[in-house]
């Protein structure tokens, strides 16, 4: 008795109940949940951000387009699953926000053509596509990537849409710029830290807040709020999250309680630079986190942890993106030993040999 | 939920009960033909004791168990034998099993098969005689011959009762808590004489509040009527979260035992039997009536009259659809049991058996439907799945054929509840890719197995032939031997014959 082929779509059965929101809805609400942080970014450090979501939006369905008909695949029904838009906006959201028009655009070419459809597209990429895009150009490009906008509050005269869109297509150029940017709050903690400046000393400067950098607290608070919305709806787990949050939080309170002159507090870690957008919409692409429930909280520990040596001890002011790739790595390993106990079984078996 | 233990996964999934749900339980008039199956269960068909021409009273023996794991079928109306030959069972589609087909002649009245028995007068073996004897199989679907599970090889605890009726749509067993709740408790009495359990506790979901109180009624009535202290009979309402009513998760959610993988309740104490079943062993003991009819839910927006009925085995489910005032669509997907497990039927000719707790009637969908898109290893169908696997891993393993790693991710394990696929958002058919695995693994299986046995009967073979050769060797070599030693010095026959007979063991042995 040979079984119909289950590809076959009349072959499907049971069961016969309406099917679950597609993919494309789930991307939907991933953006919808980015929308608070994003508001949050643009009223804060003007319009940059939204030239380089609207850049990298367009030149992301443009290569996913092509690479699709190259690929011989149905392009409208992969474009509407929404997935591109979603790794072209988180990059976005990584890039200074006054960027030269190609920097958005190249970055979406490597995360589209070179980190996605080159593997497979869709649901086969190991690595995720906007943290690939945004570290190749960080590491190509480190001078454009490292010239940050001042919050608003601190510009004399902050660049209105026109200007900006107008910077970024004449492909930037320093002319003044010099007064609307200066190193980010990360950058700044580390320089200070290397001169041996007091922590008091560093967080006097204009570009700390409250709690975080100045702007950016507000930006990670609205992240994490449209974060937590996604967890309640259960379009993502919590596990990545609280695991990454928690391990950062605990390595940053143990330093800081070792040397409070030299470690930032952890209320600054969790607040500042990528946190909360790499908590909860970039750690958790589904396509590269780990999958089973153990997995995705060593997973998330390793990004947390792997923040915070990079931001303290290694060679970059923030450290999500590698992080996030690093930690990539090991997601075969983890989905392999770290699965749950099939109900009934005595042990988890690990036996495997994938 | 107190005292109950919360098993993995599971859904929370919208009821559509109320169609079918509230009226009585419609008696079905007979068909002109009933169609019965020799296999309408789990393990061995049974053996045909009837021959074409034939007159049967309804009740009577037509087919008799062939073996410890099987069931004897009843004629389910009065009539005539007209055929003993193949035709199309609903389970699974398109494969034809021998059946019994029985022309109606009007004859309306039951033939008692049995005498009724006391169920405290009469020893435990005549009690789970009297269940074999009766053709009684799970009729929650699983059709799981009953008497089988009623010797069980270690001390019971637990006799679960399954009221549990978790697919949308189906209420047929909760039609028959409401209506016979005394049936329920007087079967489970017989039951928990028969496993010698401490206790029975009777599971209904709490979204059946009627029934509930119905079987709640009909324990208390017994504690009032009898003079002696009755046995610890427990109504128990579990939460409504599909499958509740699996075998394994409803165990693990009354006792907080779980069933060993690729084990049965009876290894945990616990005997777990449907409360149709359970009603039907009531009949068999107390009425003396086989298992010749069962009630099914026919039910769907496509149905004109949803109801329960009083359906007898064999009839096509064309019959009871005319029953149930016809279907309202033009085109018309049926499907036997729910929509969450059940199955696409090809064809109305097919039969109701003794498996079918429903018939559930739905326009076919005039949209296309959704795109199976990559999965996107979001991990839903393992948040979902109640049996703690991962759909993902299995279906990228039954995906790329890598079919030896489907056993260490526990594919048997998959009991095929629909969670995974519902919850999808790739839409990805997962529990149609885990039954073709199955029985890709299952062909496997026996292929290997054919092929030890042949390798093994060759190499028998082999050391045969290689025995043979070396005896006629040495036989040769002693003739050779023989012929020689003349020259030199004369052996006697005596020796030659020694020499001959004896067969080359060092030869053999060093081979």
């Amino acid at each position: 008795m040979k079984a119909h082929d289950p590809l076959r779509v009349d072959a499907a059965g049971a069961p016969y109940i309406t099917p679950a929101p597609g993919v494309g809805r789930v991307m939907v609400l991933v953006v919808a949940a980015l929308v608070p942080g994003i508001a949050a970014h643009v009223a804060l450090f003007g319009w940059g951000l939204l030239v380089n979501i609207t850049l990298a939006v367009a030149a992301a369905l443009v290569f996913e387009a092509l690479m699709l008909a190259i690929r011989g695949r149905p392009v409208v029904s992969f474009l509407a699953d929404g997935s591109a838009v979603v790794t072209a906006v988180l990059l976005a959201l990584c890039l200074p926000p006054m960027a030269p028009w190609w920097l958005p655009v190249t970055g979406a070419f490597i995360a589209i053509v070179g980190a996605k459809q080159l593997y497979g597209g869709l649901g086969y990429n190991p690595f995720n596509p906007a943290m690939a895009g945004y570290a190749v150009l960080l590491i190509a490009f480190p001078l454009e990537l490292s010239t940050r906008t001042l919050p608003l509050a601190l510009q004399q005269a902050p660049p209105d849409l026109a200007a900006t869109i107008a910077y970024s297509l004449g492909g930037g150029g320093a002319a003044g710029l010099d007064a609307m940017t200066a190193a980010t709050p990360l950058d700044r903690l580390r320089t200070g830290v290397g001169l041996g400046q007091a922590m008091a000393e560093i967080r006097a400067a204009p570009v700390f807040g409250a709690l975080a950098g100045r702007g950016m607290e507000w930006v990670n608070l609205a992240f994490l709020a449209g974060g937590v919305v996604l967890v309640a709806l259960r379009i993502i787990s919590w596990h990545i999250p609280v695991s990454m949050l928690a391990t950062l939080a605990a390595v940053a309170g143990i330093a800081h309680l070792a040397g409070p002159e030299h470690y930032a507090d952890p209320l600054f870690h969790l607040l500042g630079g990528a946190t909360m957008l790499g908590a909860f919409f970039i750690a958790t692409d589904p396509v590269t986190a780990a999958t089973t429930p153990a997995g995705k909280l060593v997973y998330g520990a390793g990004i947390g942890l792997l923040i915070y040596a990079i931001r303290a001890w290694g060679g970059y002011p923030d450290g999500v993106a590698f992080a996030v790739l690093l930690m990539g790595l090991t997601v075969p390993l983890l989905d392999t030993y770290l699965r749950p106990r099939i109900f009934g079984a005595r042990r988890a078996r690990v036996r495997d040999g994938s | 939920m107190k005292g109950l233990w919360r098993f993995p996964g599971g859904l929370r999934l919208a009821g559509a009960k109320g169609s079918s749900g509230d009226g009585p339980i419609l008696p079905l008039a007979p068909p002109p033909r009933v169609y019965l199956p020799l296999r309408q269960h789990v393990g061995a068909p049974a053996r045909p004791v009837v021959e074409v021409g034939q007159a049967v009273a309804r009740g009577e023996l037509v087919a008799e168990a062939g073996a410890f794991v099987s069931a004897a079928v009843h004629a389910s109306i009065a009539g005539r034998v007209v055929e003993i030959g193949d035709h199309e069972l609903p389970h699974p589609p398109g494969v034809a099993e021998t059946c019994v087909v029985i022309a109606g002649e009007g004859g309306e009245e039951e033939a008692r098969a049995e005498v009724p028995l006391d169920p405290d007068e009469a020893t435990v073996e005549t009690l789970r005689e009297r269940v074999r004897a009766a053709g009684i199989v799970g009729l929650g679907g699983a059709a799981f011959p009953s008497a089988a599970k009623l010797k069980p090889s270690r001390p019971i605890h637990t006799l679960v009762i399954n009221g549990v009726e978790c697919e949308p749509y189906i209420t047929c067993d909760d039609a028959l808590m409401r209506h016979r709740p005394e049936a329920v408790i007087r079967g489970a009495l017989v039951l928990l004489r028969l496993v010698a359990a401490e206790r029975c506790l009777v599971a209904v979901e709490d979204n059946k509040p009627a029934a509930a109180a119905a079987l709640r009624e009909a324990v208390a009535a017994l504690a009032a009527r009898s003079p002696e202290p009755v046995p610890d009979i427990a109504v128990v309402e579990v939460p409504t979260r599909f499958p509740a009513g699996g075998e394994k998760q409803l165990v693990w959610t009354l006792t907080g035992r779980a069933v060993p993988r690729g084990g049965l309740p009876y290894e945990v104490g616990v005997v777990c039997l449907n409360a149709g079943t359970t009603a039907a062993v009531d009949a068999a003991v107390h009425d003396g009536r086989p298992l010749v009819s069962r009630v099914v839910t026919v039910t769907g927006p496509g149905i004109r009259r949803p109801g329960n009925f009083e359906v007898p085995l064999g009839t096509p489910v064309r019959h009871l659809l005319e029953a149930a005032g016809g279907t309202t669509a033009k085109a018309v997907e049926l499907v036997m049991g729910g929509p969450m497990m059940g199955r696409r039927l090809e064809t109305a000719d097919t039969m109701v058996v003794k498996g079918t707790n429903c018939i559930l009637v739905t326009p076919r969908p005039d949209i296309a439907p959704p795109r199976v898109m990559p999965c996107i290893r979001c991990g839903r169908c393992a948040a979902a799945c109640p049996m703690n696997l991962l759909p993902q891993q299995l279906y990228w393993h039954a995906r790329g054929r890598t079919f030896d790693k489907l056993e260490p991710y526990g594919l048997k394990d998959c009991i095929e509840c629909g969670c995974c696929a519902v919850v999808c958002p790739s839409h990805i058919p997962l529990v149609s890719f885990f039954r073709y695995a199955k029985t890709e693994l299952a062909d496997r299986e026996r292929r290997r197995h054919r092929a030890e046995e042949s390798r093994a009967r060759t190499d028998a073979r082999n050391a045969r032939l290689e025995q043979q050769r070396q005896e006629r060797e040495a036989r040769k070599a002693a003739r050779k031997a023989a012929r020689a030693r003349p020259r030199s010095a004369p052996a006697s026959d005596e020796a030659v014959e020694d020499t001959d007979a004896a067969p080359p063991r060092a030869a053999g042995g060093a081979s």
